[in-house]
């Protein structure tokens, strides 16, 4: 017997638990008033920070939140200023100097100010982590309220092998329960919505 | 060799400030659990979800796991299967050879830790680099984890400090916690930049997807998986959940019970490898299969590794999670280890003041102190624990059915205590006794005040 075999045998005999019905999530979880003020409160939270503007205000705001950065990669349309371009790269490890990375965010989720980040135009998983700093773009009306209606929307196909819920930079608490913004991922996040 | 819980906990406690401070850090957590789940309206609801779920999945476990494997491998994730912590190792080292991967960084794995994957690789010329930095310092310091999810929660920050300027050549007597951190992450950041692979654990495998979901704050495992090209993923046969939005109710239960967070920074699903990398996982047993068979135990295998249990225990809290010689420290490690190997840990199922603390904050709620109260049952049947034990807890239940026996050794008690001299009270056999007070006695038995308290009502 292989070994799979054998653990589905020792499984299968004598397995005494009782089966369960699965949930069924339709219409359930928490829901807000105001998605994008929750969105914010949850974000700045944890370290993070979320601004509204229109998206001809792009430049200007990303410009005047970092205005030292040289090296920034993105693949927002409407964003004019990168410097490098991260998907002309073959070799992730390129990537490695890149100190601000602007990219797409597919949706946020309110009750715990996370945006769902995939691969889609970005060639680069590691780009969100290796970057010294991330921006977060995403469309004004594209917040859902929970986890559950979230989970509506994420899906997986052969190009799209990944995909991500980000909230706020990077983070730990190891030493001595001290908060320290910035561990291996960037050490700062914004998230901005444009309408 | 036998755990030794009363000993391990007795030295922990020895060091009365340290103990204090430990119990203070872990409470702290649990507070701010409690805070963010009062925040949920529908907090019940969810763990209700979580518990059916797992149970389902149990129920149907071999249908689960095969459907998973089918469908990563249709997304080009080799997958692998070990019965046990020998076999997980070897085929872990049999990945790395083929590949011929020198360098490895880890992030953050119970399972790992269970197969003592590190010094088994090490021994065979891999570097290993453990890059949460919690394990980090654990690693460094060449101690095991002491919390599932606060690997360090141990130590001071002066700890950090002397493990760093030892390793990492950063400045003696530094102890901000922001400059250890940033010494650490461009230390570990080499590492990253020079990996052959990456290994990580498996928060949550989903069947109808063929693909795992990895929760870290700092971002560790997704440098790790994302950097180099190959990417092995762990994970217990447990791992595993039906459906993909069945992740909503653990995304939303396991930050909140672990530190209050309302998610974690990261929650990444990795469907297939990076663009012209490989991607393997390795399914593991290691006696966890025969947890289903127990009507009384198989809840254990739900845990999804929060570490509230532990947070919320007054005994981990005490004793520090070194103390339970097991890799899963807490009343979740103690219901675990019991059950593998009774002899070995016959006094972890007396680690419990069975208070039920556990069982109230676990988000999937599994029945712990049942359990561990379960436990002491069996081992007494099975003849495992102390004869002394044995003798004391005899006497007592002996004492207790017979009431009138009881009533007057209360009375006794009552009136001979306070005139004892403490050095007849604490002695070397009363391991309760340590660090430990006699409350001052009462006047009245409780049967007695309750029956004045009824007249009184009259
Ligand atoms: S037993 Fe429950 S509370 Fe303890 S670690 Fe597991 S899931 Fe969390």
């Amino acid at each position: 017997m292989t070994s799979k075999e054998q653990i589905l045998a020792s499984i299968r005999e004598n397995r005494v638990v009782v089966d369960t019905k699965l949930p069924s999530y339709d219409n359930f979880g928490m829901k807000f008033d105001d998605k994008f003020e929750h969105f914010k409160k949850m974000l700045e939270s944890v370290g993070g920070h979320a601004l509204c503007i229109k998206k001809e205000q792009l430049d200007e705001t990303i410009t005047s939140l970092y205005p030292e950065v040289k090296i920034i990669t993105s693949n927002v349309e409407g964003f004019t200023k990168a410097t490098f371009d991260a998907n002309a790269q073959e070799d992730v490890h390129n990537l490695k100097d890149v100190e601000l990375c602007v990219v797409e965010g597919n949706f946020a989720v309110a009750e715990n100010g996370a945006v769902w980040v995939k691969n889609s135009n970005n060639k680069h998983r590691g780009l969100y982590f290796i970057s010294e700093n991330i921006v977060i773009v995403v469309k004004k009306d594209e917040i859902v309220n929970n986890m559950h209606e979230a989970y509506e929307r994420v899906s997986f196909n052969n190009e799209d092998a990944y995909g991500v819920f980000i909230s706020g930079p990077s983070k730990t608490a190891d030493i001595e329960q001290s908060l320290v913004i910035g561990a291996h991922g960037p050490k700062s996040g914004y998230v901005i919505f444009v309408d | 060799m036998s755990s030794k819980h009363p000993l391990n906990a007795k030295a922990f406690v020895a060091n009365d400030e340290r103990m204090h401070w430990h119990d203070k850090a872990l409470w702290f957590v649990r507070e701010k659990r409690d805070i963010t789940s009062k925040t949920i309206p529908e907090w019940e609801q969810l763990r209700e979800y979580a518990n059916s779920i797992k149970t389902h999945t149990m129920a149907n476990l071999d249908k689960y796991l095969v459907e998973f494997e089918k469908n990563a491998q249709a997304r080009g994730i080799e997958v692998h299967w070990a019965k046990d912590a020998k076999e997980h190792n070897e085929i872990v080292y049999n990945i790395l050879k083929e590949n011929n991967a020198k360098k490895i960084v880890k992030s953050k794995s119970m399972l790992t830790e269970e197969c003592h994957l590190n010094p088994y690789l090490i021994e065979k010329g891999i570097e290993v680099v453990d890059t949460d930095l919690g394990e980090r310092i654990v690693q460094l310091r060449n101690e095991p984890p002491s919390h599932v999810v606060l690997p360090a929660i141990h130590l001071k920050k002066q700890d950090v400090s002397d493990t760093f300027h030892e390793h990492l050549g950063t400045q003696e007597g530094n102890y901000d916690p922001t400059y250890l951190t940033r010494a650490a992450r461009a230390s570990l950041r080499e590492n990253f930049l020079n990996a052959d692979a990456g290994i990580t654990g498996v928060n949550f495998a989903i069947a109808n997807t063929g693909g795992f979901v990895v929760c870290t704050n700092e971002g560790n495992a997704d440098m790790g998986a994302n950097t180099p090209k190959l990417h092995i993923a762990c994970m217990g046969i447990e791992k595993i959940i039906p459906r993909l939005e069945d992740l909503s109710v653990f995304t939303r239960l396991l930050a909140r019970s672990a530190t209050g967070q309302a998610v974690t920074a990261y929650t990444s699903h990795f469907h297939g490898p990076v663009v012209g990398g490989k991607m393997h996982i390795v399914i593991v047993d290691n006696l966890r299969s025969p947890f289903l068979k127990s009507e009384k135990y198989q809840k254990a295998l739900n845990c999804i590794r929060c570490g509230a249990c532990m947070n919320t225990c007054p005994i981990f809290r005490r004793s520090g999670g070194h103390s339970y010689e097991y890799v899963i420290p807490g009343p979740i490690g103690s219901s675990l280890a019991t059950f593998r190997d009774p002899k070995k840990h016959k006094t972890l199922s007396f680690a419990c003041t069975l208070c039920g603390s556990c069982s109230n904050v676990c988000p999937v709620k599994i029945d712990l102190d049942a359990q561990l109260y379960n436990h002491r049952q069996d081992l007494t049947q099975q003849g495992i624990i102390d004869s002394k034990k044995k003798f004391m807890l005899k006497s007592a239940s002996w004492l207790m059915s017979h009431p009138t026996l009881f009533d007057l050794a209360g009375k006794v008690a009552r009136k001979v205590v306070p005139l004892l001299p403490k050095s007849m009270l604490y002695t070397k056999s009363n391991v309760w006794g340590k660090n430990r007070d006699l409350p001052q006695m009462p006047k009245n038995s409780f049967k007695e005040l309750y029956k004045k308290g009824i007249e009184d009502d009259k």
